[in-house]
């Protein structure tokens, strides 16, 4: 095998003879092969040593987490970038193989298009779309393609946190497999053709394999894509742009896998991605939420579970085995496309990590350990007791702590209420949650909110570091319906439980929910 | 004396939108004292092919952290990086890595 390397340096001979470091070398590996491409700091891999290798960490990724249990309906996010391009196509791998070693559970493929946010012109858009869909049809899995529009008609229970039954234990994994796979045996020969129950096999076939049936006109309104291309003009930094767009396509994504009953979704962010992030996600105030927004699973939404089977794969790993397997994927130009290295702490941050792992090559992975150690720890025992308040637009457990005036956010909340504008009585009297009921509760209701200012109705929902963002976007009004709904809501329900309490000054817990309800 | 080379040059991962969304360029080297190596090149690419801003896609005298440079499809690291001097049909591809090409 060697030799090819040998041969192909003969005809330079003529010139001074230029040493060819690492083709002598072999793959470390098989010890036999011509290696193509060096990952980790000096090891040479050889095609099929690395094609081995690479699948081998995805599957044991998703093993050792043993998160995702036999039947599950789990939806892969992807956006059409190599690294999303390259998950699909492991689970696509994963799902071919036979018996033992198949993958089980059962996958779909939900696309955003976020041209709009992306100032893409509709011809391009409608060119990228027909690609994609062109490669969705390749796949074969059920598919849904979503326009970041969508947003402006999502229902404010988005934004809730759904209680899920207790994690799944070792105990319960185990049983799940189990149990699945005698299914399968009882299924005899008929069933061994496809490997999947009848009862999956039917949810296959009603997943429907383009939009949902109740709208079938996919295509954004004139007047939604306008709105949207408002609301990321008005956002003044590109760093605020990046996390409002990160924030509306999560929301959009978990919606979509709530109406379909997907509890698990996968998202193809990689080691070097997640490892920038990770440095951003701290220069941008959200070190409290670290481990949930870089760790393998993220459990802030409840009902359905982000996992993120990539992250063992550096970018490097992931461009290499695209190209020498013909993964297909599609660019398409991102809200930072082009912009200078310092137009944002995403692009500054990119860039000081990708020059640091220039030099020291283990930059990267050491960033990345350390998002490996950290321990999803809610603050005072959230997980177990009732959920604490959660970030409006995040869905973290707010880390917003009123009385220590010593955090960031402390020092932030008397600035913020300085800067306010004086809560007069505001021209728009808040619209009634039509579902109250009671008029004269209704309107005590509205006149709780009139007293404040909205955008400090939405800013004290907000984390610390989703309000430093919001700083960045000087009205609320272009923000989609859903959020200032949700807002108003729990504002609202906030007021409520207040009052209720003042009356029950003394009264046990007990009345005080039953006051509630 | 070197002689002219025949190249394929090739962007991926959005480094091509420096190059006017065009992929694959076949380029031919001309003639030069010294033997065309990937450094020549890059300053040959810019030069020649480069179409904006060239911050984007080279700092230094090597491409930007994050382009990665495959040679005949295989792992730049493996032969000498700057230093690789390239052959007549050689095939250099530049796969951009970074968020947004």
């Amino acid at each position: 095998m060697c030799q090819v390397g040998e041969d192909y340096a003969d005809p330079a001979s003529d010139g001074p003879p230029a040493p060819r470091p690492g083709r002598e070398q072999k793959c470390v590996k098989c010890k036999e092969g011509l290696p193509v491409v060096v990952i980790r700091a000096g090891d040479a891999f050889c095609r099929d040593c690395f094609k081995a290798f690479y699948i081998h960490k995805f599957r044991a990724v998703l093993g050792k987490n043993r998160l995702i249990f036999p039947g599950e309906k789990v939806l892969l996010a992807w956006s059409g970038g190599p690294s999303s391009s390259s998950m699909v196509w492991q689970v696509l791998e994963g799902l071919s193989r036979d018996s033992a070693k198949r993958l089980r559970f059962v996958p779909a493929v939900v696309y955003v298009d976020e041209g709009a946010a992306c100032g893409q012109s509709p011809e391009a858009r409608a060119k990228t779309l027909a690609e994609m869909k062109l490669i969705l049809q390749t796949i074969g899995f059920p598919w849904h393609v979503v326009a970041l529009e969508e947003v402006f008609d999502l229902p404010p229970s988005v934004l809730r946190c759904f209680a899920q039954e207790p994690v799944g234990t070792e105990g319960a994994y185990k049983a799940a497999v189990d149990s699945f796979l005698q299914q399968q045996h009882m299924l005899g020969p008929e069933g061994a053709g496809d490997s999947l129950s009848p009862a999956q096999g039917e949810e296959q076939l009603s997943w429907p394999c383009t939009q949902d049936p109740q709208k079938p006109n996919k295509l954004p309104t004139a007047a939604q894509t306008e709105a949207l291309s408002r609301l990321f003009d008005s956002v003044k930094t590109l760093t605020a742009k990046e996390e409002l767009l990160q924030t509306l396509r999560t929301h959009l994504i978990l919606h979509v896998a709530r109406t379909h009953g997907c509890s698990k979704v996968m998202t193809g962010d990689s080691c070097t991605r997640l490892a920038i992030k990770l440095m951003t996600s701290l220069a941008l105030g959200r070190g409290a939420f670290l481990a949930w927004d870089t760790g393998f699973s993220d459990e802030r939404h409840g009902d359905v579970v982000v996992v993120r089977p990539m992250r063992d794969h550096t970018l490097k790993e992931v461009a290499f085995y695209n190209r020498l397997f013909a993964v297909p994927s599609v660019f398409t130009p991102a809200i930072d496309t082009k912009a200078p290295e310092k137009a944002s702490i995403h692009r500054l941050m990119e860039a000081f990590l990708l020059r640091l792992q220039a030099q020291f090559p283990s930059t990267i992975s050491t960033v990345y350990r350390t998002s490996e150690k950290l321990v999803k720890a809610p603050r005072d025992g959230c997980a177990a007791g009732p959920p604490g308040p959660r970030c409006l637009l995040c869905m973290c457990t707010l880390d917003v702590d009123t009385v220590d005036s010593a955090t960031a956010f402390g020092a932030q909340t008397p600035l913020h209420l300085s800067q306010m504008q004086p809560p007069a009585p505001l021209p728009t009297v808040p619209s009634c949650s039509a579902g109250m009921g009671r008029a004269q509760g209704c309107c005590w209701v509205a006149g709780s909110c009139e007293r404040e200012d909205p955008r400090a109705r939405v800013v004290e929902q907000l984390c610390y570091g989703c309000r430093v963002n919001m700083k960045d976007l000087p009205s609320l009004d272009p923000l989609p319906p859903y959020i200032l709904a949700e807002a108003q809501l729990r504002s609202q329900r906030a007021w409520v439980e207040q009052q209720i309490q003042e009356y029950l000054v003394e009264d046990s817990d007990n009345e005080v929910q039953t006051g509630e309800s | 004396m070197a002689a002219p080379l025949s190249v394929e040059v090739e962007f991926g991962g959005g480094a091509e939108l420096l190059f006017d969304g065009v992929k694959k360029h076949q380029v031919t080297l001309p003639g030069q004292e010294e033997p065309w190596d990937i450094r020549n090149l890059l300053v040959w690419i810019k030069k020649n092919l480069l179409k904006e801003r060239p911050e984007l896609f080279i700092q230094g005298d090597s491409v930007r952290p994050g382009i990665l440079v495959l040679i005949n499809d295989a792992d730049w690291e493996l032969l000498g990086e700057l230093d690789y001097q390239l052959q007549d049909q050689d095939s250099v591809l530049f796969i951009s890595t970074l968020h947004g090409g």
